[in-house]
């Protein structure tokens, strides 16, 4: 030791050094940054680019459309119009026809097919609301057609640009909210397309999921964490849980497919098996949440309870299960949001399906949002893209609800012991 | 009646006898103490009266159904049917939709008449059997109402029945492994019956189209499943890890480390969403926006099969999404090192960085690899990018500008569509995902066991 020379903390390399290992320092620390700022950039540029493609679709072009109801062979009585028949009456008349003779009449032969079928929807509500109207000549404010509706948002090709600048000069064209695409379902044509009916599917669906996943995962925490003996069985259940939360999301839709379709024969389609499938996925998340929680419950409650003469039963459902519901219905709900927006083992159980009208109960065929928004992302017709964004927000809106009750859950009723 | 009705009977006799029970004991409290609350021997008593029913009826609806049907085949009508067993069915099956309103009417007359047989006999047996049902529902209450007396454990019996449901709920876990086991291995047996299992685990080449006809040539279909695999983790362990780690470490390391608590408090929820953004959305980002920026990359960069359904699209939009996964393994595993190993090789004089590189680093290593694993798994079974991102051509190449395809993607390609349940085609898609279930659950448990051994090195 005594031999060698001590450091000379005064030396010009010395000093040299140490610059150097500040600068590595610096260098490091700025590429961590970096590495932060660049997944938040991505993850803004993700919102952003959805949400400036997406905005388009909630918007809707409408034009005037001065209808001439006499003249058109619609064949409609006023007077007939009047009992819960009405609506089909209508839809039994041919509208498209009309509103392309009154089109043609206002605007010219080029005008002949700017509307689609949501002005046929929009119209058939018009007159079952009011068939006064069939009487008049109105101008009406109908929904454009998707080819005159992508070139009044965006530049597009000739003829259609062309019908814009008319209706623009003639202040026959006005933009207003698309409440079609909050109340309507899958359609041909991209300017009538809504996602209620994907909605209600994905309701029915999480109804199913949590109606099954929540108890059954529940229960299942409950007994594991308080009851179950150690032994293999006990360590089987919780291998087979924690695989299960690891397992790849497709794999439980061809167990769908195998099981609840081939060898229960329920019907395909339809939200129970969707439900039944994404339940199971669900489950071991809910399992392990609620292990967690009721981890956290302190042993002292369990003493104090048993203490009085409360049985093993009573102590953890009166007591310990009460106390650790904020932690498990958290849990549940990153779960089901998790199950909210999985789409592969749906397509697995055939809920792919073109389905024009929403679902009337758990057994009827249905899609749900992400696999509309799949099958939208499919269509060539560029009036899906806008369409497929605005289906995206709406999905993306219902997550950040979601979550932000599982955060307000957490920060109002979770206790710190 | 049906047997839904009888189900709702049982379900008030249940409630009815639980109540009585309940008012029983009650009225015994008042005479002395009970060994157990009046609501245990209410809840002794509905259980018994619901119970064994709902068992019966339980076994009861399959045979049900069986006798039904020989009913209506001994009927008048029945016997008019055509013997060859094939259209008798498909009528009878029509019948029955006819019969439960689900259709108005079948395409052979036949149906329509046979349905309203059919109704008469299953409202006939349903009543048998509801009837025998809520014999048993009402006898079983009586016979458990009679115990209720002031010493009787009922507590003890209901909290038994209590310990069954919890541990039957247990069980799913485990059925539900033994089903996808039991699943896919029982289908993959019979693509490998209709397959050598040999030319699908070697084979190099992969075209899933079978010919129609047997006189068609070329097409004859081919299920080597290397080039599927390699596409798989050439996307998922390859170029998504090349994305993910560098991020995922660096940003859990100047999260931890560097940055100030309470940026960090919004920071690191602003990349968990990362990993919320469902993966559809991610998978459109990546066909619509990101893979005509990487196919203008790859022109630019002069690789002129650059191919507007890159590897290197669903790759990098598929490592950003595992990001935070990465981040927040390594978080757990960088705090778990334990302070004294940081303090020590501060004191020693090293920096920040330095420290980090050699001292926190290698000691978390076995959790962040074991980490990095779970992410490969994760990453390996994702779907939706891949189908959305990625192509359908099976290439065997090391081209992140050329398109390459996944298992997941070919098992959505094979099972969307037209389907027949027993051509190869089908079939293939279980084999592949018996694949897949195979290596990420081996994935899972080095990754798992890793993680353990290295959390109570620390302990």
């Amino acid at each position: 030791m005594s031999s060698s020379t001590p450091t000379r903390w005064t030396d010009g390399s010395m000093h040299k050094r140490v610059r150097r290992r500040y600068a590595a320092e610096r260098r490091f620390r700025a590429f961590g940054f970096a590495a932060v700022a660049i997944s938040v950039l991505f993850l803004a540029f993700l919102l952003f680019s959805m949400g400036s493609k997406g905005l388009g679709g909630f918007v809707q072009y409408q034009a005037a459309l001065p209808i001439d109801f006499a003249k058109s062979s619609l064949f409609l009585d006023p007077a007939t119009l009047r009992g819960p028949d009405a609506a089909q009456t209508v839809a039994g008349a041919d509208l498209e026809t009309a509103i392309s003779q009154a089109a043609t009449a206002a605007y010219g032969s080029d005008a002949a097919e700017m509307f689609g079928d949501a002005a046929v929807n929009v119209l058939t509500r018009q007159i079952v609301a009011d068939p006064n109207i069939l009487t008049g000549t109105p101008t009406l404010w109908l929904p454009v057609g998707s080819k005159v509706d992508v070139a009044a948002k965006h530049d597009a090709d000739a003829p259609s640009e062309h019908l814009v600048n008319l209706l623009r000069s003639r202040h026959a064209l006005r933009a207003a909210f698309n409440m079609e695409f909050l109340t309507q379902s899958d359609s041909t044509d991209p300017s009538a397309v809504g996602v209620w009916g994907a909605l209600k599917g994905t309701f029915l669906t999480i109804l199913v999921t949590i109606g099954l996943a929540f108890p059954v995962g529940v229960l299942a925490a409950v007994y594991l964490e308080e009851f179950a003996a150690r032994n293999r069985w006990t360590d089987a259940i919780e291998v087979s849980i924690n695989n299960l939360a690891a397992v790849p999301s497709i794999i439980f839709g061809l167990l769908g497919l195998a099981v609840f379709l081939n060898v229960m024969n329920l019907p395909r389609s339809a939200p129970l098996v969707g439900g039944l499938t994404l339940a199971l996925m669900t489950m071991p998340v809910i399992v392990i949440a609620g292990r967690n929680a009721i981890k956290t419950v302190p042993p002292s409650i369990r003493d104090a309870a048993l203490g009085v003469g409360a049985s093993k039963m009573q102590v953890v459902f009166h007591h310990v299960l009460p106390l650790a519901l904020p932690g498990i219905l958290t849990g549940t709900i990153i779960g089901m949001a998790r199950a909210l927006g999985e789409t592969a083992p749906l397509l697995m159980i055939g809920m792919r399906a073109f389905i024009a009208a929403p679902p009337t109960g758990i057994t009827a065929p249905a899609t749900v949002l992400p696999v509309q928004i799949f099958l939208w992302s499919d269509e060539v017709d560029r009036g899906f893209v806008e369409k497929t964004s605005a289906a995206i927000i709406v999905l993306l809106l219902f997550m950040l609800v979601m979550n932000g009750l599982a955060i307000y859950l957490r920060n109002r009723f979770e206790r710190r012991w | 009646m049906s047997l839904g009705l009888a189900l709702l009977a049982i379900l008030i006799v249940a409630f009815g006898a639980g109540w009585l029970g309940f008012g029983r004991a009650c009225r015994l409290r008042t005479a002395g103490r009970l060994h157990s609350l009046p609501s245990y021997h209410g809840a002794y008593v509905a259980l018994w009266a619901a119970i064994p029913a709902l068992l019966l009826l339980a076994v009861w609806a399959p045979v049900q159904s069986q006798l039904v049907d020989q009913a209506v085949l001994a009927s008048p009508e029945g016997q008019a049917l055509p013997t060859v067993e094939m259209q008798r069915e498909s009528i009878l099956s029509e019948a029955r939709e006819i019969a439960s309103g689900e259709r108005e009417q079948g395409f052979n007359p036949e149906s329509t008449t046979l349905a309203p047989r059919i109704v008469k006999e299953q409202s006939r047996f349903a009543l048998m059997g509801g009837a025998a049902a809520l014999l048993v529902a009402l006898v079983a209450a009586a016979l458990a109402s009679r115990r209720t007396s002031a010493d009787f454990r009922a507590r003890t019996s209901v909290e038994r029945w209590f310990m069954v449901v919890l541990f039957a709920a247990s069980l799913i876990a485990i059925l539900t492994t033994l089903g996808i086991l039991l699943s896919l291995m029982f289908e993959s047996l019979r693509f490998f019956s209709l397959y050598p299992a040999t030319s699908f685990i070697f084979g190099l080449e992969w075209s899933p189209q079978t010919a129609i006809r047997a006189d068609q040539a070329g097409s004859s279909g081919a299920f080597g499943s290397i080039p599927l695999l390699w596409g798989t983790f050439f996307i998922g362990a390859i170029i998504a890890m090349v994305v993910a780690i560098p991020l995922g470490l660096m940003s859990a390391i100047y999260l931890t480390q560097y940055a100030h608590p309470r940026v960090r408090a919004w920071l690191k929820p602003i990349l968990e969403i990362l990993a919320g953004v469902p993966t559809v959305v991610y998978g459109y980002f990546a066909a619509l926006t990101v893979a005509p920026m990487v196919r203008s990359l790859g022109l630019a960069l002069g690789v002129t099969s650059a191919s507007s359904e890159s590897a290197l699209a669903a790759g990098s939009v598929m490592g950003i999404m595992i990001i935070p996964f990465i981040s927040s393994m390594a978080d757990d595993s960088i705090a778990a090192v334990p302070q004294a190993m940081r303090d020590g090789s501060l004191a020693m004089g090293a920096t920040k960085s330095e420290t980090i590189r050699r001292v926190l680093l290698p000691a978390a290593l076995p959790g962040v690899m074991g980490g990095i694993l779970l992410a490969v798994s994760r990453a390996i079974g994702e779907t939706m990018i891949v189908v959305m991102a990625a192509g359908l051509a099976a290439n065997l190449t090391a081209n992140p500008f050329a398109s390459v395809t996944t298992v997941t993607v070919q098992i959505v390609q094979l099972l969307t569509g037209d389907q027949e349940f027993d051509s190869a085609k089908t079939l293939a898609a279980f084999a592949l995902g018996l694949a897949l279930f195979l290596i990420t659950l081996l994935l899972n448990l080095i990754a798992l066991h890793i993680v353990r051994r290295f959390q109570e090195q620390y302990e």
